[in-house]
């Protein structure tokens, strides 16, 4: 019997899903609902999600089959074009509530340059990036999240590009909310997911996610559980991340919030110019 | 009918026209000769509570412009050559999820960056099969800035009503042409808005049609109705579905929805055509040197005629084919190598010779040349 979370949240006629056994990507897509779950339960006004106003937006690729299964509004766009799908829609309609469930390969390559652009504009979206190192879909080709010296079917003698770190990278074109998750770290991941839909601007939560099928079993990284009890030793907390020496860093990474402003939003500023242009023509 | 008159530009009649049509949800990007739209947009769509945004490459804008024609807005972008290809992608997604929306192209002369600021009708067969799959395809070419206005309003109408994304192919010359338009009243024409999805709250059902219709409703995000739109092909529910009849059922009716409906769609505008013997074949930026080239001939006593599609895909195959008979020839006159040529000429199947005018490089085809070339067929014939 599936569980309450499930009964409501997912499109239980259109399950089982298309994951491998042991991707991580289920567990991110839970972690999605019970964050907007947690929401819509909110009593503070200024939390409170109404779901029928939740929209969900995807790319292409494995992460991007999650929007299909989420019982919300939710529409699974072309390949790298999720983030400006998602634009479209909130600056249609600034009421709605939108949230892009991404990849590696979805956001940062084929979709870098809306990536950027939109964390630019600082429009008011949550963009999740299931981050498994892999095009997975396509049967595991290097992604720009790869490190180097790993494999991929495209990348048989090992990557030698530099691959990207995606939370940096959105910090740097001017995200005003940025964080790291995981599939291990659960309920952090929830409420760092929680902190992005809350933050009024743009908000990037990068979760990395499993992939034993092509990329652990390329890459000899052992089965899901021994990924999963990898990403327990690797994921730090911010705080005590920040205090480890360089040396201590090396094979860990950061959970928790990465990098936080208050810049103004893109929708909240556009509609002062609509109240300027209405007024100076009567119309207000 | 109350109007006023305004003296403007094609580009600046598009951004008008469109918002008298109802739009109020532009994305863009910057190329010439089609910036001025943008630039319209971005001054008068925050007059009428709307949106404009410069976005990062075409990609974006034709991406952003789904996003908010599904989130209830009515959405247009604006582009030429080089940006109407790469928009050509998603211009797929909004055919097959069916979200309706005008994509403007204000041809320039190609290929690749080409010659940008000059004109140009090369864009025509991309304006049909520039995405890839088959589709369905409506495209609309004004021939004057008063038309540009009037049809950027038809655009959005049967985009609407058909819930398809229109091509409205404009070219240079119209766009960056000056001339007086005659403004009709709001209360003069009328105003398509999509129907918006009956669907008793259950989103299983949300792309099955209706007894009678041949698009199922479509009800904006946010509005209690949680549905899944995908570019995958999709069952009723609107989720992806590996079935080869469904496959069959829902491209055909894609199809169909464009195919069985010409005579709604369908427009085309005629002078002289009546005992006309030969006929001049145009459309957007030739018809003016074509119109007038038709009439130096009448006055030469010729019998000879204008034909021409204002709606230019899907193509006026039965309107041209009841002309046939009277014809001992005709002339496509376009500003390229010969695209609607292979329509014409498709259509007239072998029954009468077709002459052809083209033009490649950046200039126009003059009245004059047209009509020597009308003297010459019709000496030939006799």
């Amino acid at each position: 019997m599936p569980s309450d979370l499930i009964q409501k949240y997912m499109r239980i006629d259109h399950l089982p899903h298309i994951w491998c056994a042991g991707c991580g990507n289920g567990t991110l897509t839970r972690d999605v609902a019970v964050a907007i779950d947690e929401l819509c339960n909110c009593s503070d006004e200024k939390f409170h999600l109404d779901r029928e106003k939740v929209v969900i937006v995807s790319g292409i690729g494995c992460s991007s089959r999650a929007a299909g299964y989420l019982d919300f509004n939710s529409i699974h766009t072309t390949h790298g074009r999720a983030i400006a799908f998602a634009t479209g829609i909130k600056i249609a309609n600034p009421e709605l509530t939108v949230v892009v469930i991404t990849g590696d390969g979805d956001c940062s390559a084929i979709g870098g340059n809306h990536l950027i652009h939109a964390a630019r504009r600082n429009v008011d979206l949550t963009v999740v990036v299931y981050n498994n190192n892999i095009y997975g879909m396509t049967g595991g080709q290097y992604s720009p999240t790869t490190p180097r010296g790993e494999k991929g079917t495209t990348a048989p003698y090992g990557v030698i590009d530099q691959p990207f770190d995606i939370a940096s990278l959105a910090a740097g074109a001017g995200a005003s909310f940025t964080a790291r998750g995981d599939t291990y770290h659960v309920r952090s991941t929830i409420d760092l997911i929680k902190a992005g839909i809350q933050h009024k601007g743009f908000s990037l939560i990068d979760c990395y996610s499993i992939c034993p099928t092509y990329y652990g079993r390329k890459n000899k990284k052992g089965d899901a559980v021994t990924m999963l009890m990898n990403q327990k030793n690797s994921g730090i907390s911010t705080e005590i991340y920040q205090k480890l020496s360089e040396e201590e860093k090396k094979g860990k990474y950061a959970i928790g919030t990465l990098s936080e402003s208050n810049s103004p939003e893109f929708t909240t500023e556009y509609q002062k110019i609509i109240d300027r242009a209405m007024e100076k023509e009567g119309r207000k | 009918m109350s109007f006023k008159t305004v003296l403007m530009q094609g580009n600046e009649a598009c951004v008008e026209g469109a918002i008298a049509a109802g739009m109020r949800f532009f994305a863009g990007y910057p190329i010439t000769p089609s910036t001025e739209i943008a630039e319209g947009c971005a001054a008068r769509l925050p007059q009428e509570n709307g949106h404009f945004i410069q976005m990062e490459d075409e990609l974006g804008s034709i991406a952003a412009v789904i996003g908010a024609s599904a989130a209830g807005v009515k959405s247009m972008t604006a582009t030429s050559g080089p940006g109407f290809s790469l928009m050509q992608e998603n211009i797929g997604y909004a055919c097959l999820a069916e979200v309706p929306c005008v994509i403007v192209d204000v041809q320039r002369s190609g290929p690749s960056t080409g010659l940008a600021t000059a004109p140009s009708q090369g864009d025509y067969q991309q304006a049909r099969w520039g995405t890839h799959g088959d589709h369905p395809m409506i495209a609309i070419s004004p021939a004057s800035v008063a038309e540009t206005y009037s049809l950027a309003i038809r655009c959005f109408n049967l985009s609407e009503k058909y819930r398809t994304p229109v091509i409205f192919l404009m070219d240079e010359i119209v766009g960056h042409m000056r001339e007086d338009v005659k403004i009709p009243a709001p209360d003069s024409y009328e105003i398509v808005n999509r129907r918006v999805a009956g669907n008793d709250g259950a989103y299983k059902f949300v792309y099955r049609v209706p007894e009678g219709q041949w698009v199922p409703g479509l009800k904006p995000f946010g509005a209690g109705e949680r549905y899944n739109m995908t570019g995958l092909i999709h069952d009723y529910s609107g989720f992806p579905t590996n079935s080869t009849d469904v496959a069959q059922r829902e491209v055909t009716r894609l199809m169909e929805k464009v195919l069985k409906n010409k005579d709604d769609i369908v427009e085309i505008q005629e002078y002289a055509m009546e005992d006309a013997e030969y006929a001049v074949i145009c459309f957007g930026g030739t018809t003016r040197a074509a119109l007038e080239a038709v009439k130096a001939a009448r006055e030469k006593g010729l019998k000879v005629g204008m034909w021409r599609p204002v709606t230019v895909w899907p193509y006026p195959d039965e309107k041209l084919r009841e002309r046939l008979p009277q014809l001992k020839g005709a002339l496509m006159v376009e500003h390229n190598y010969g695209q609607m040529l292979r329509e014409v000429e498709r259509v007239a199947a072998g029954r009468i010779p077709i002459d052809f005018i083209g033009r490649i490089n950046g200039t126009v085809i003059p009245p004059q040349e047209i009509l020597t070339k009308i003297e010459e067929a019709l000496q030939h014939a006799q």
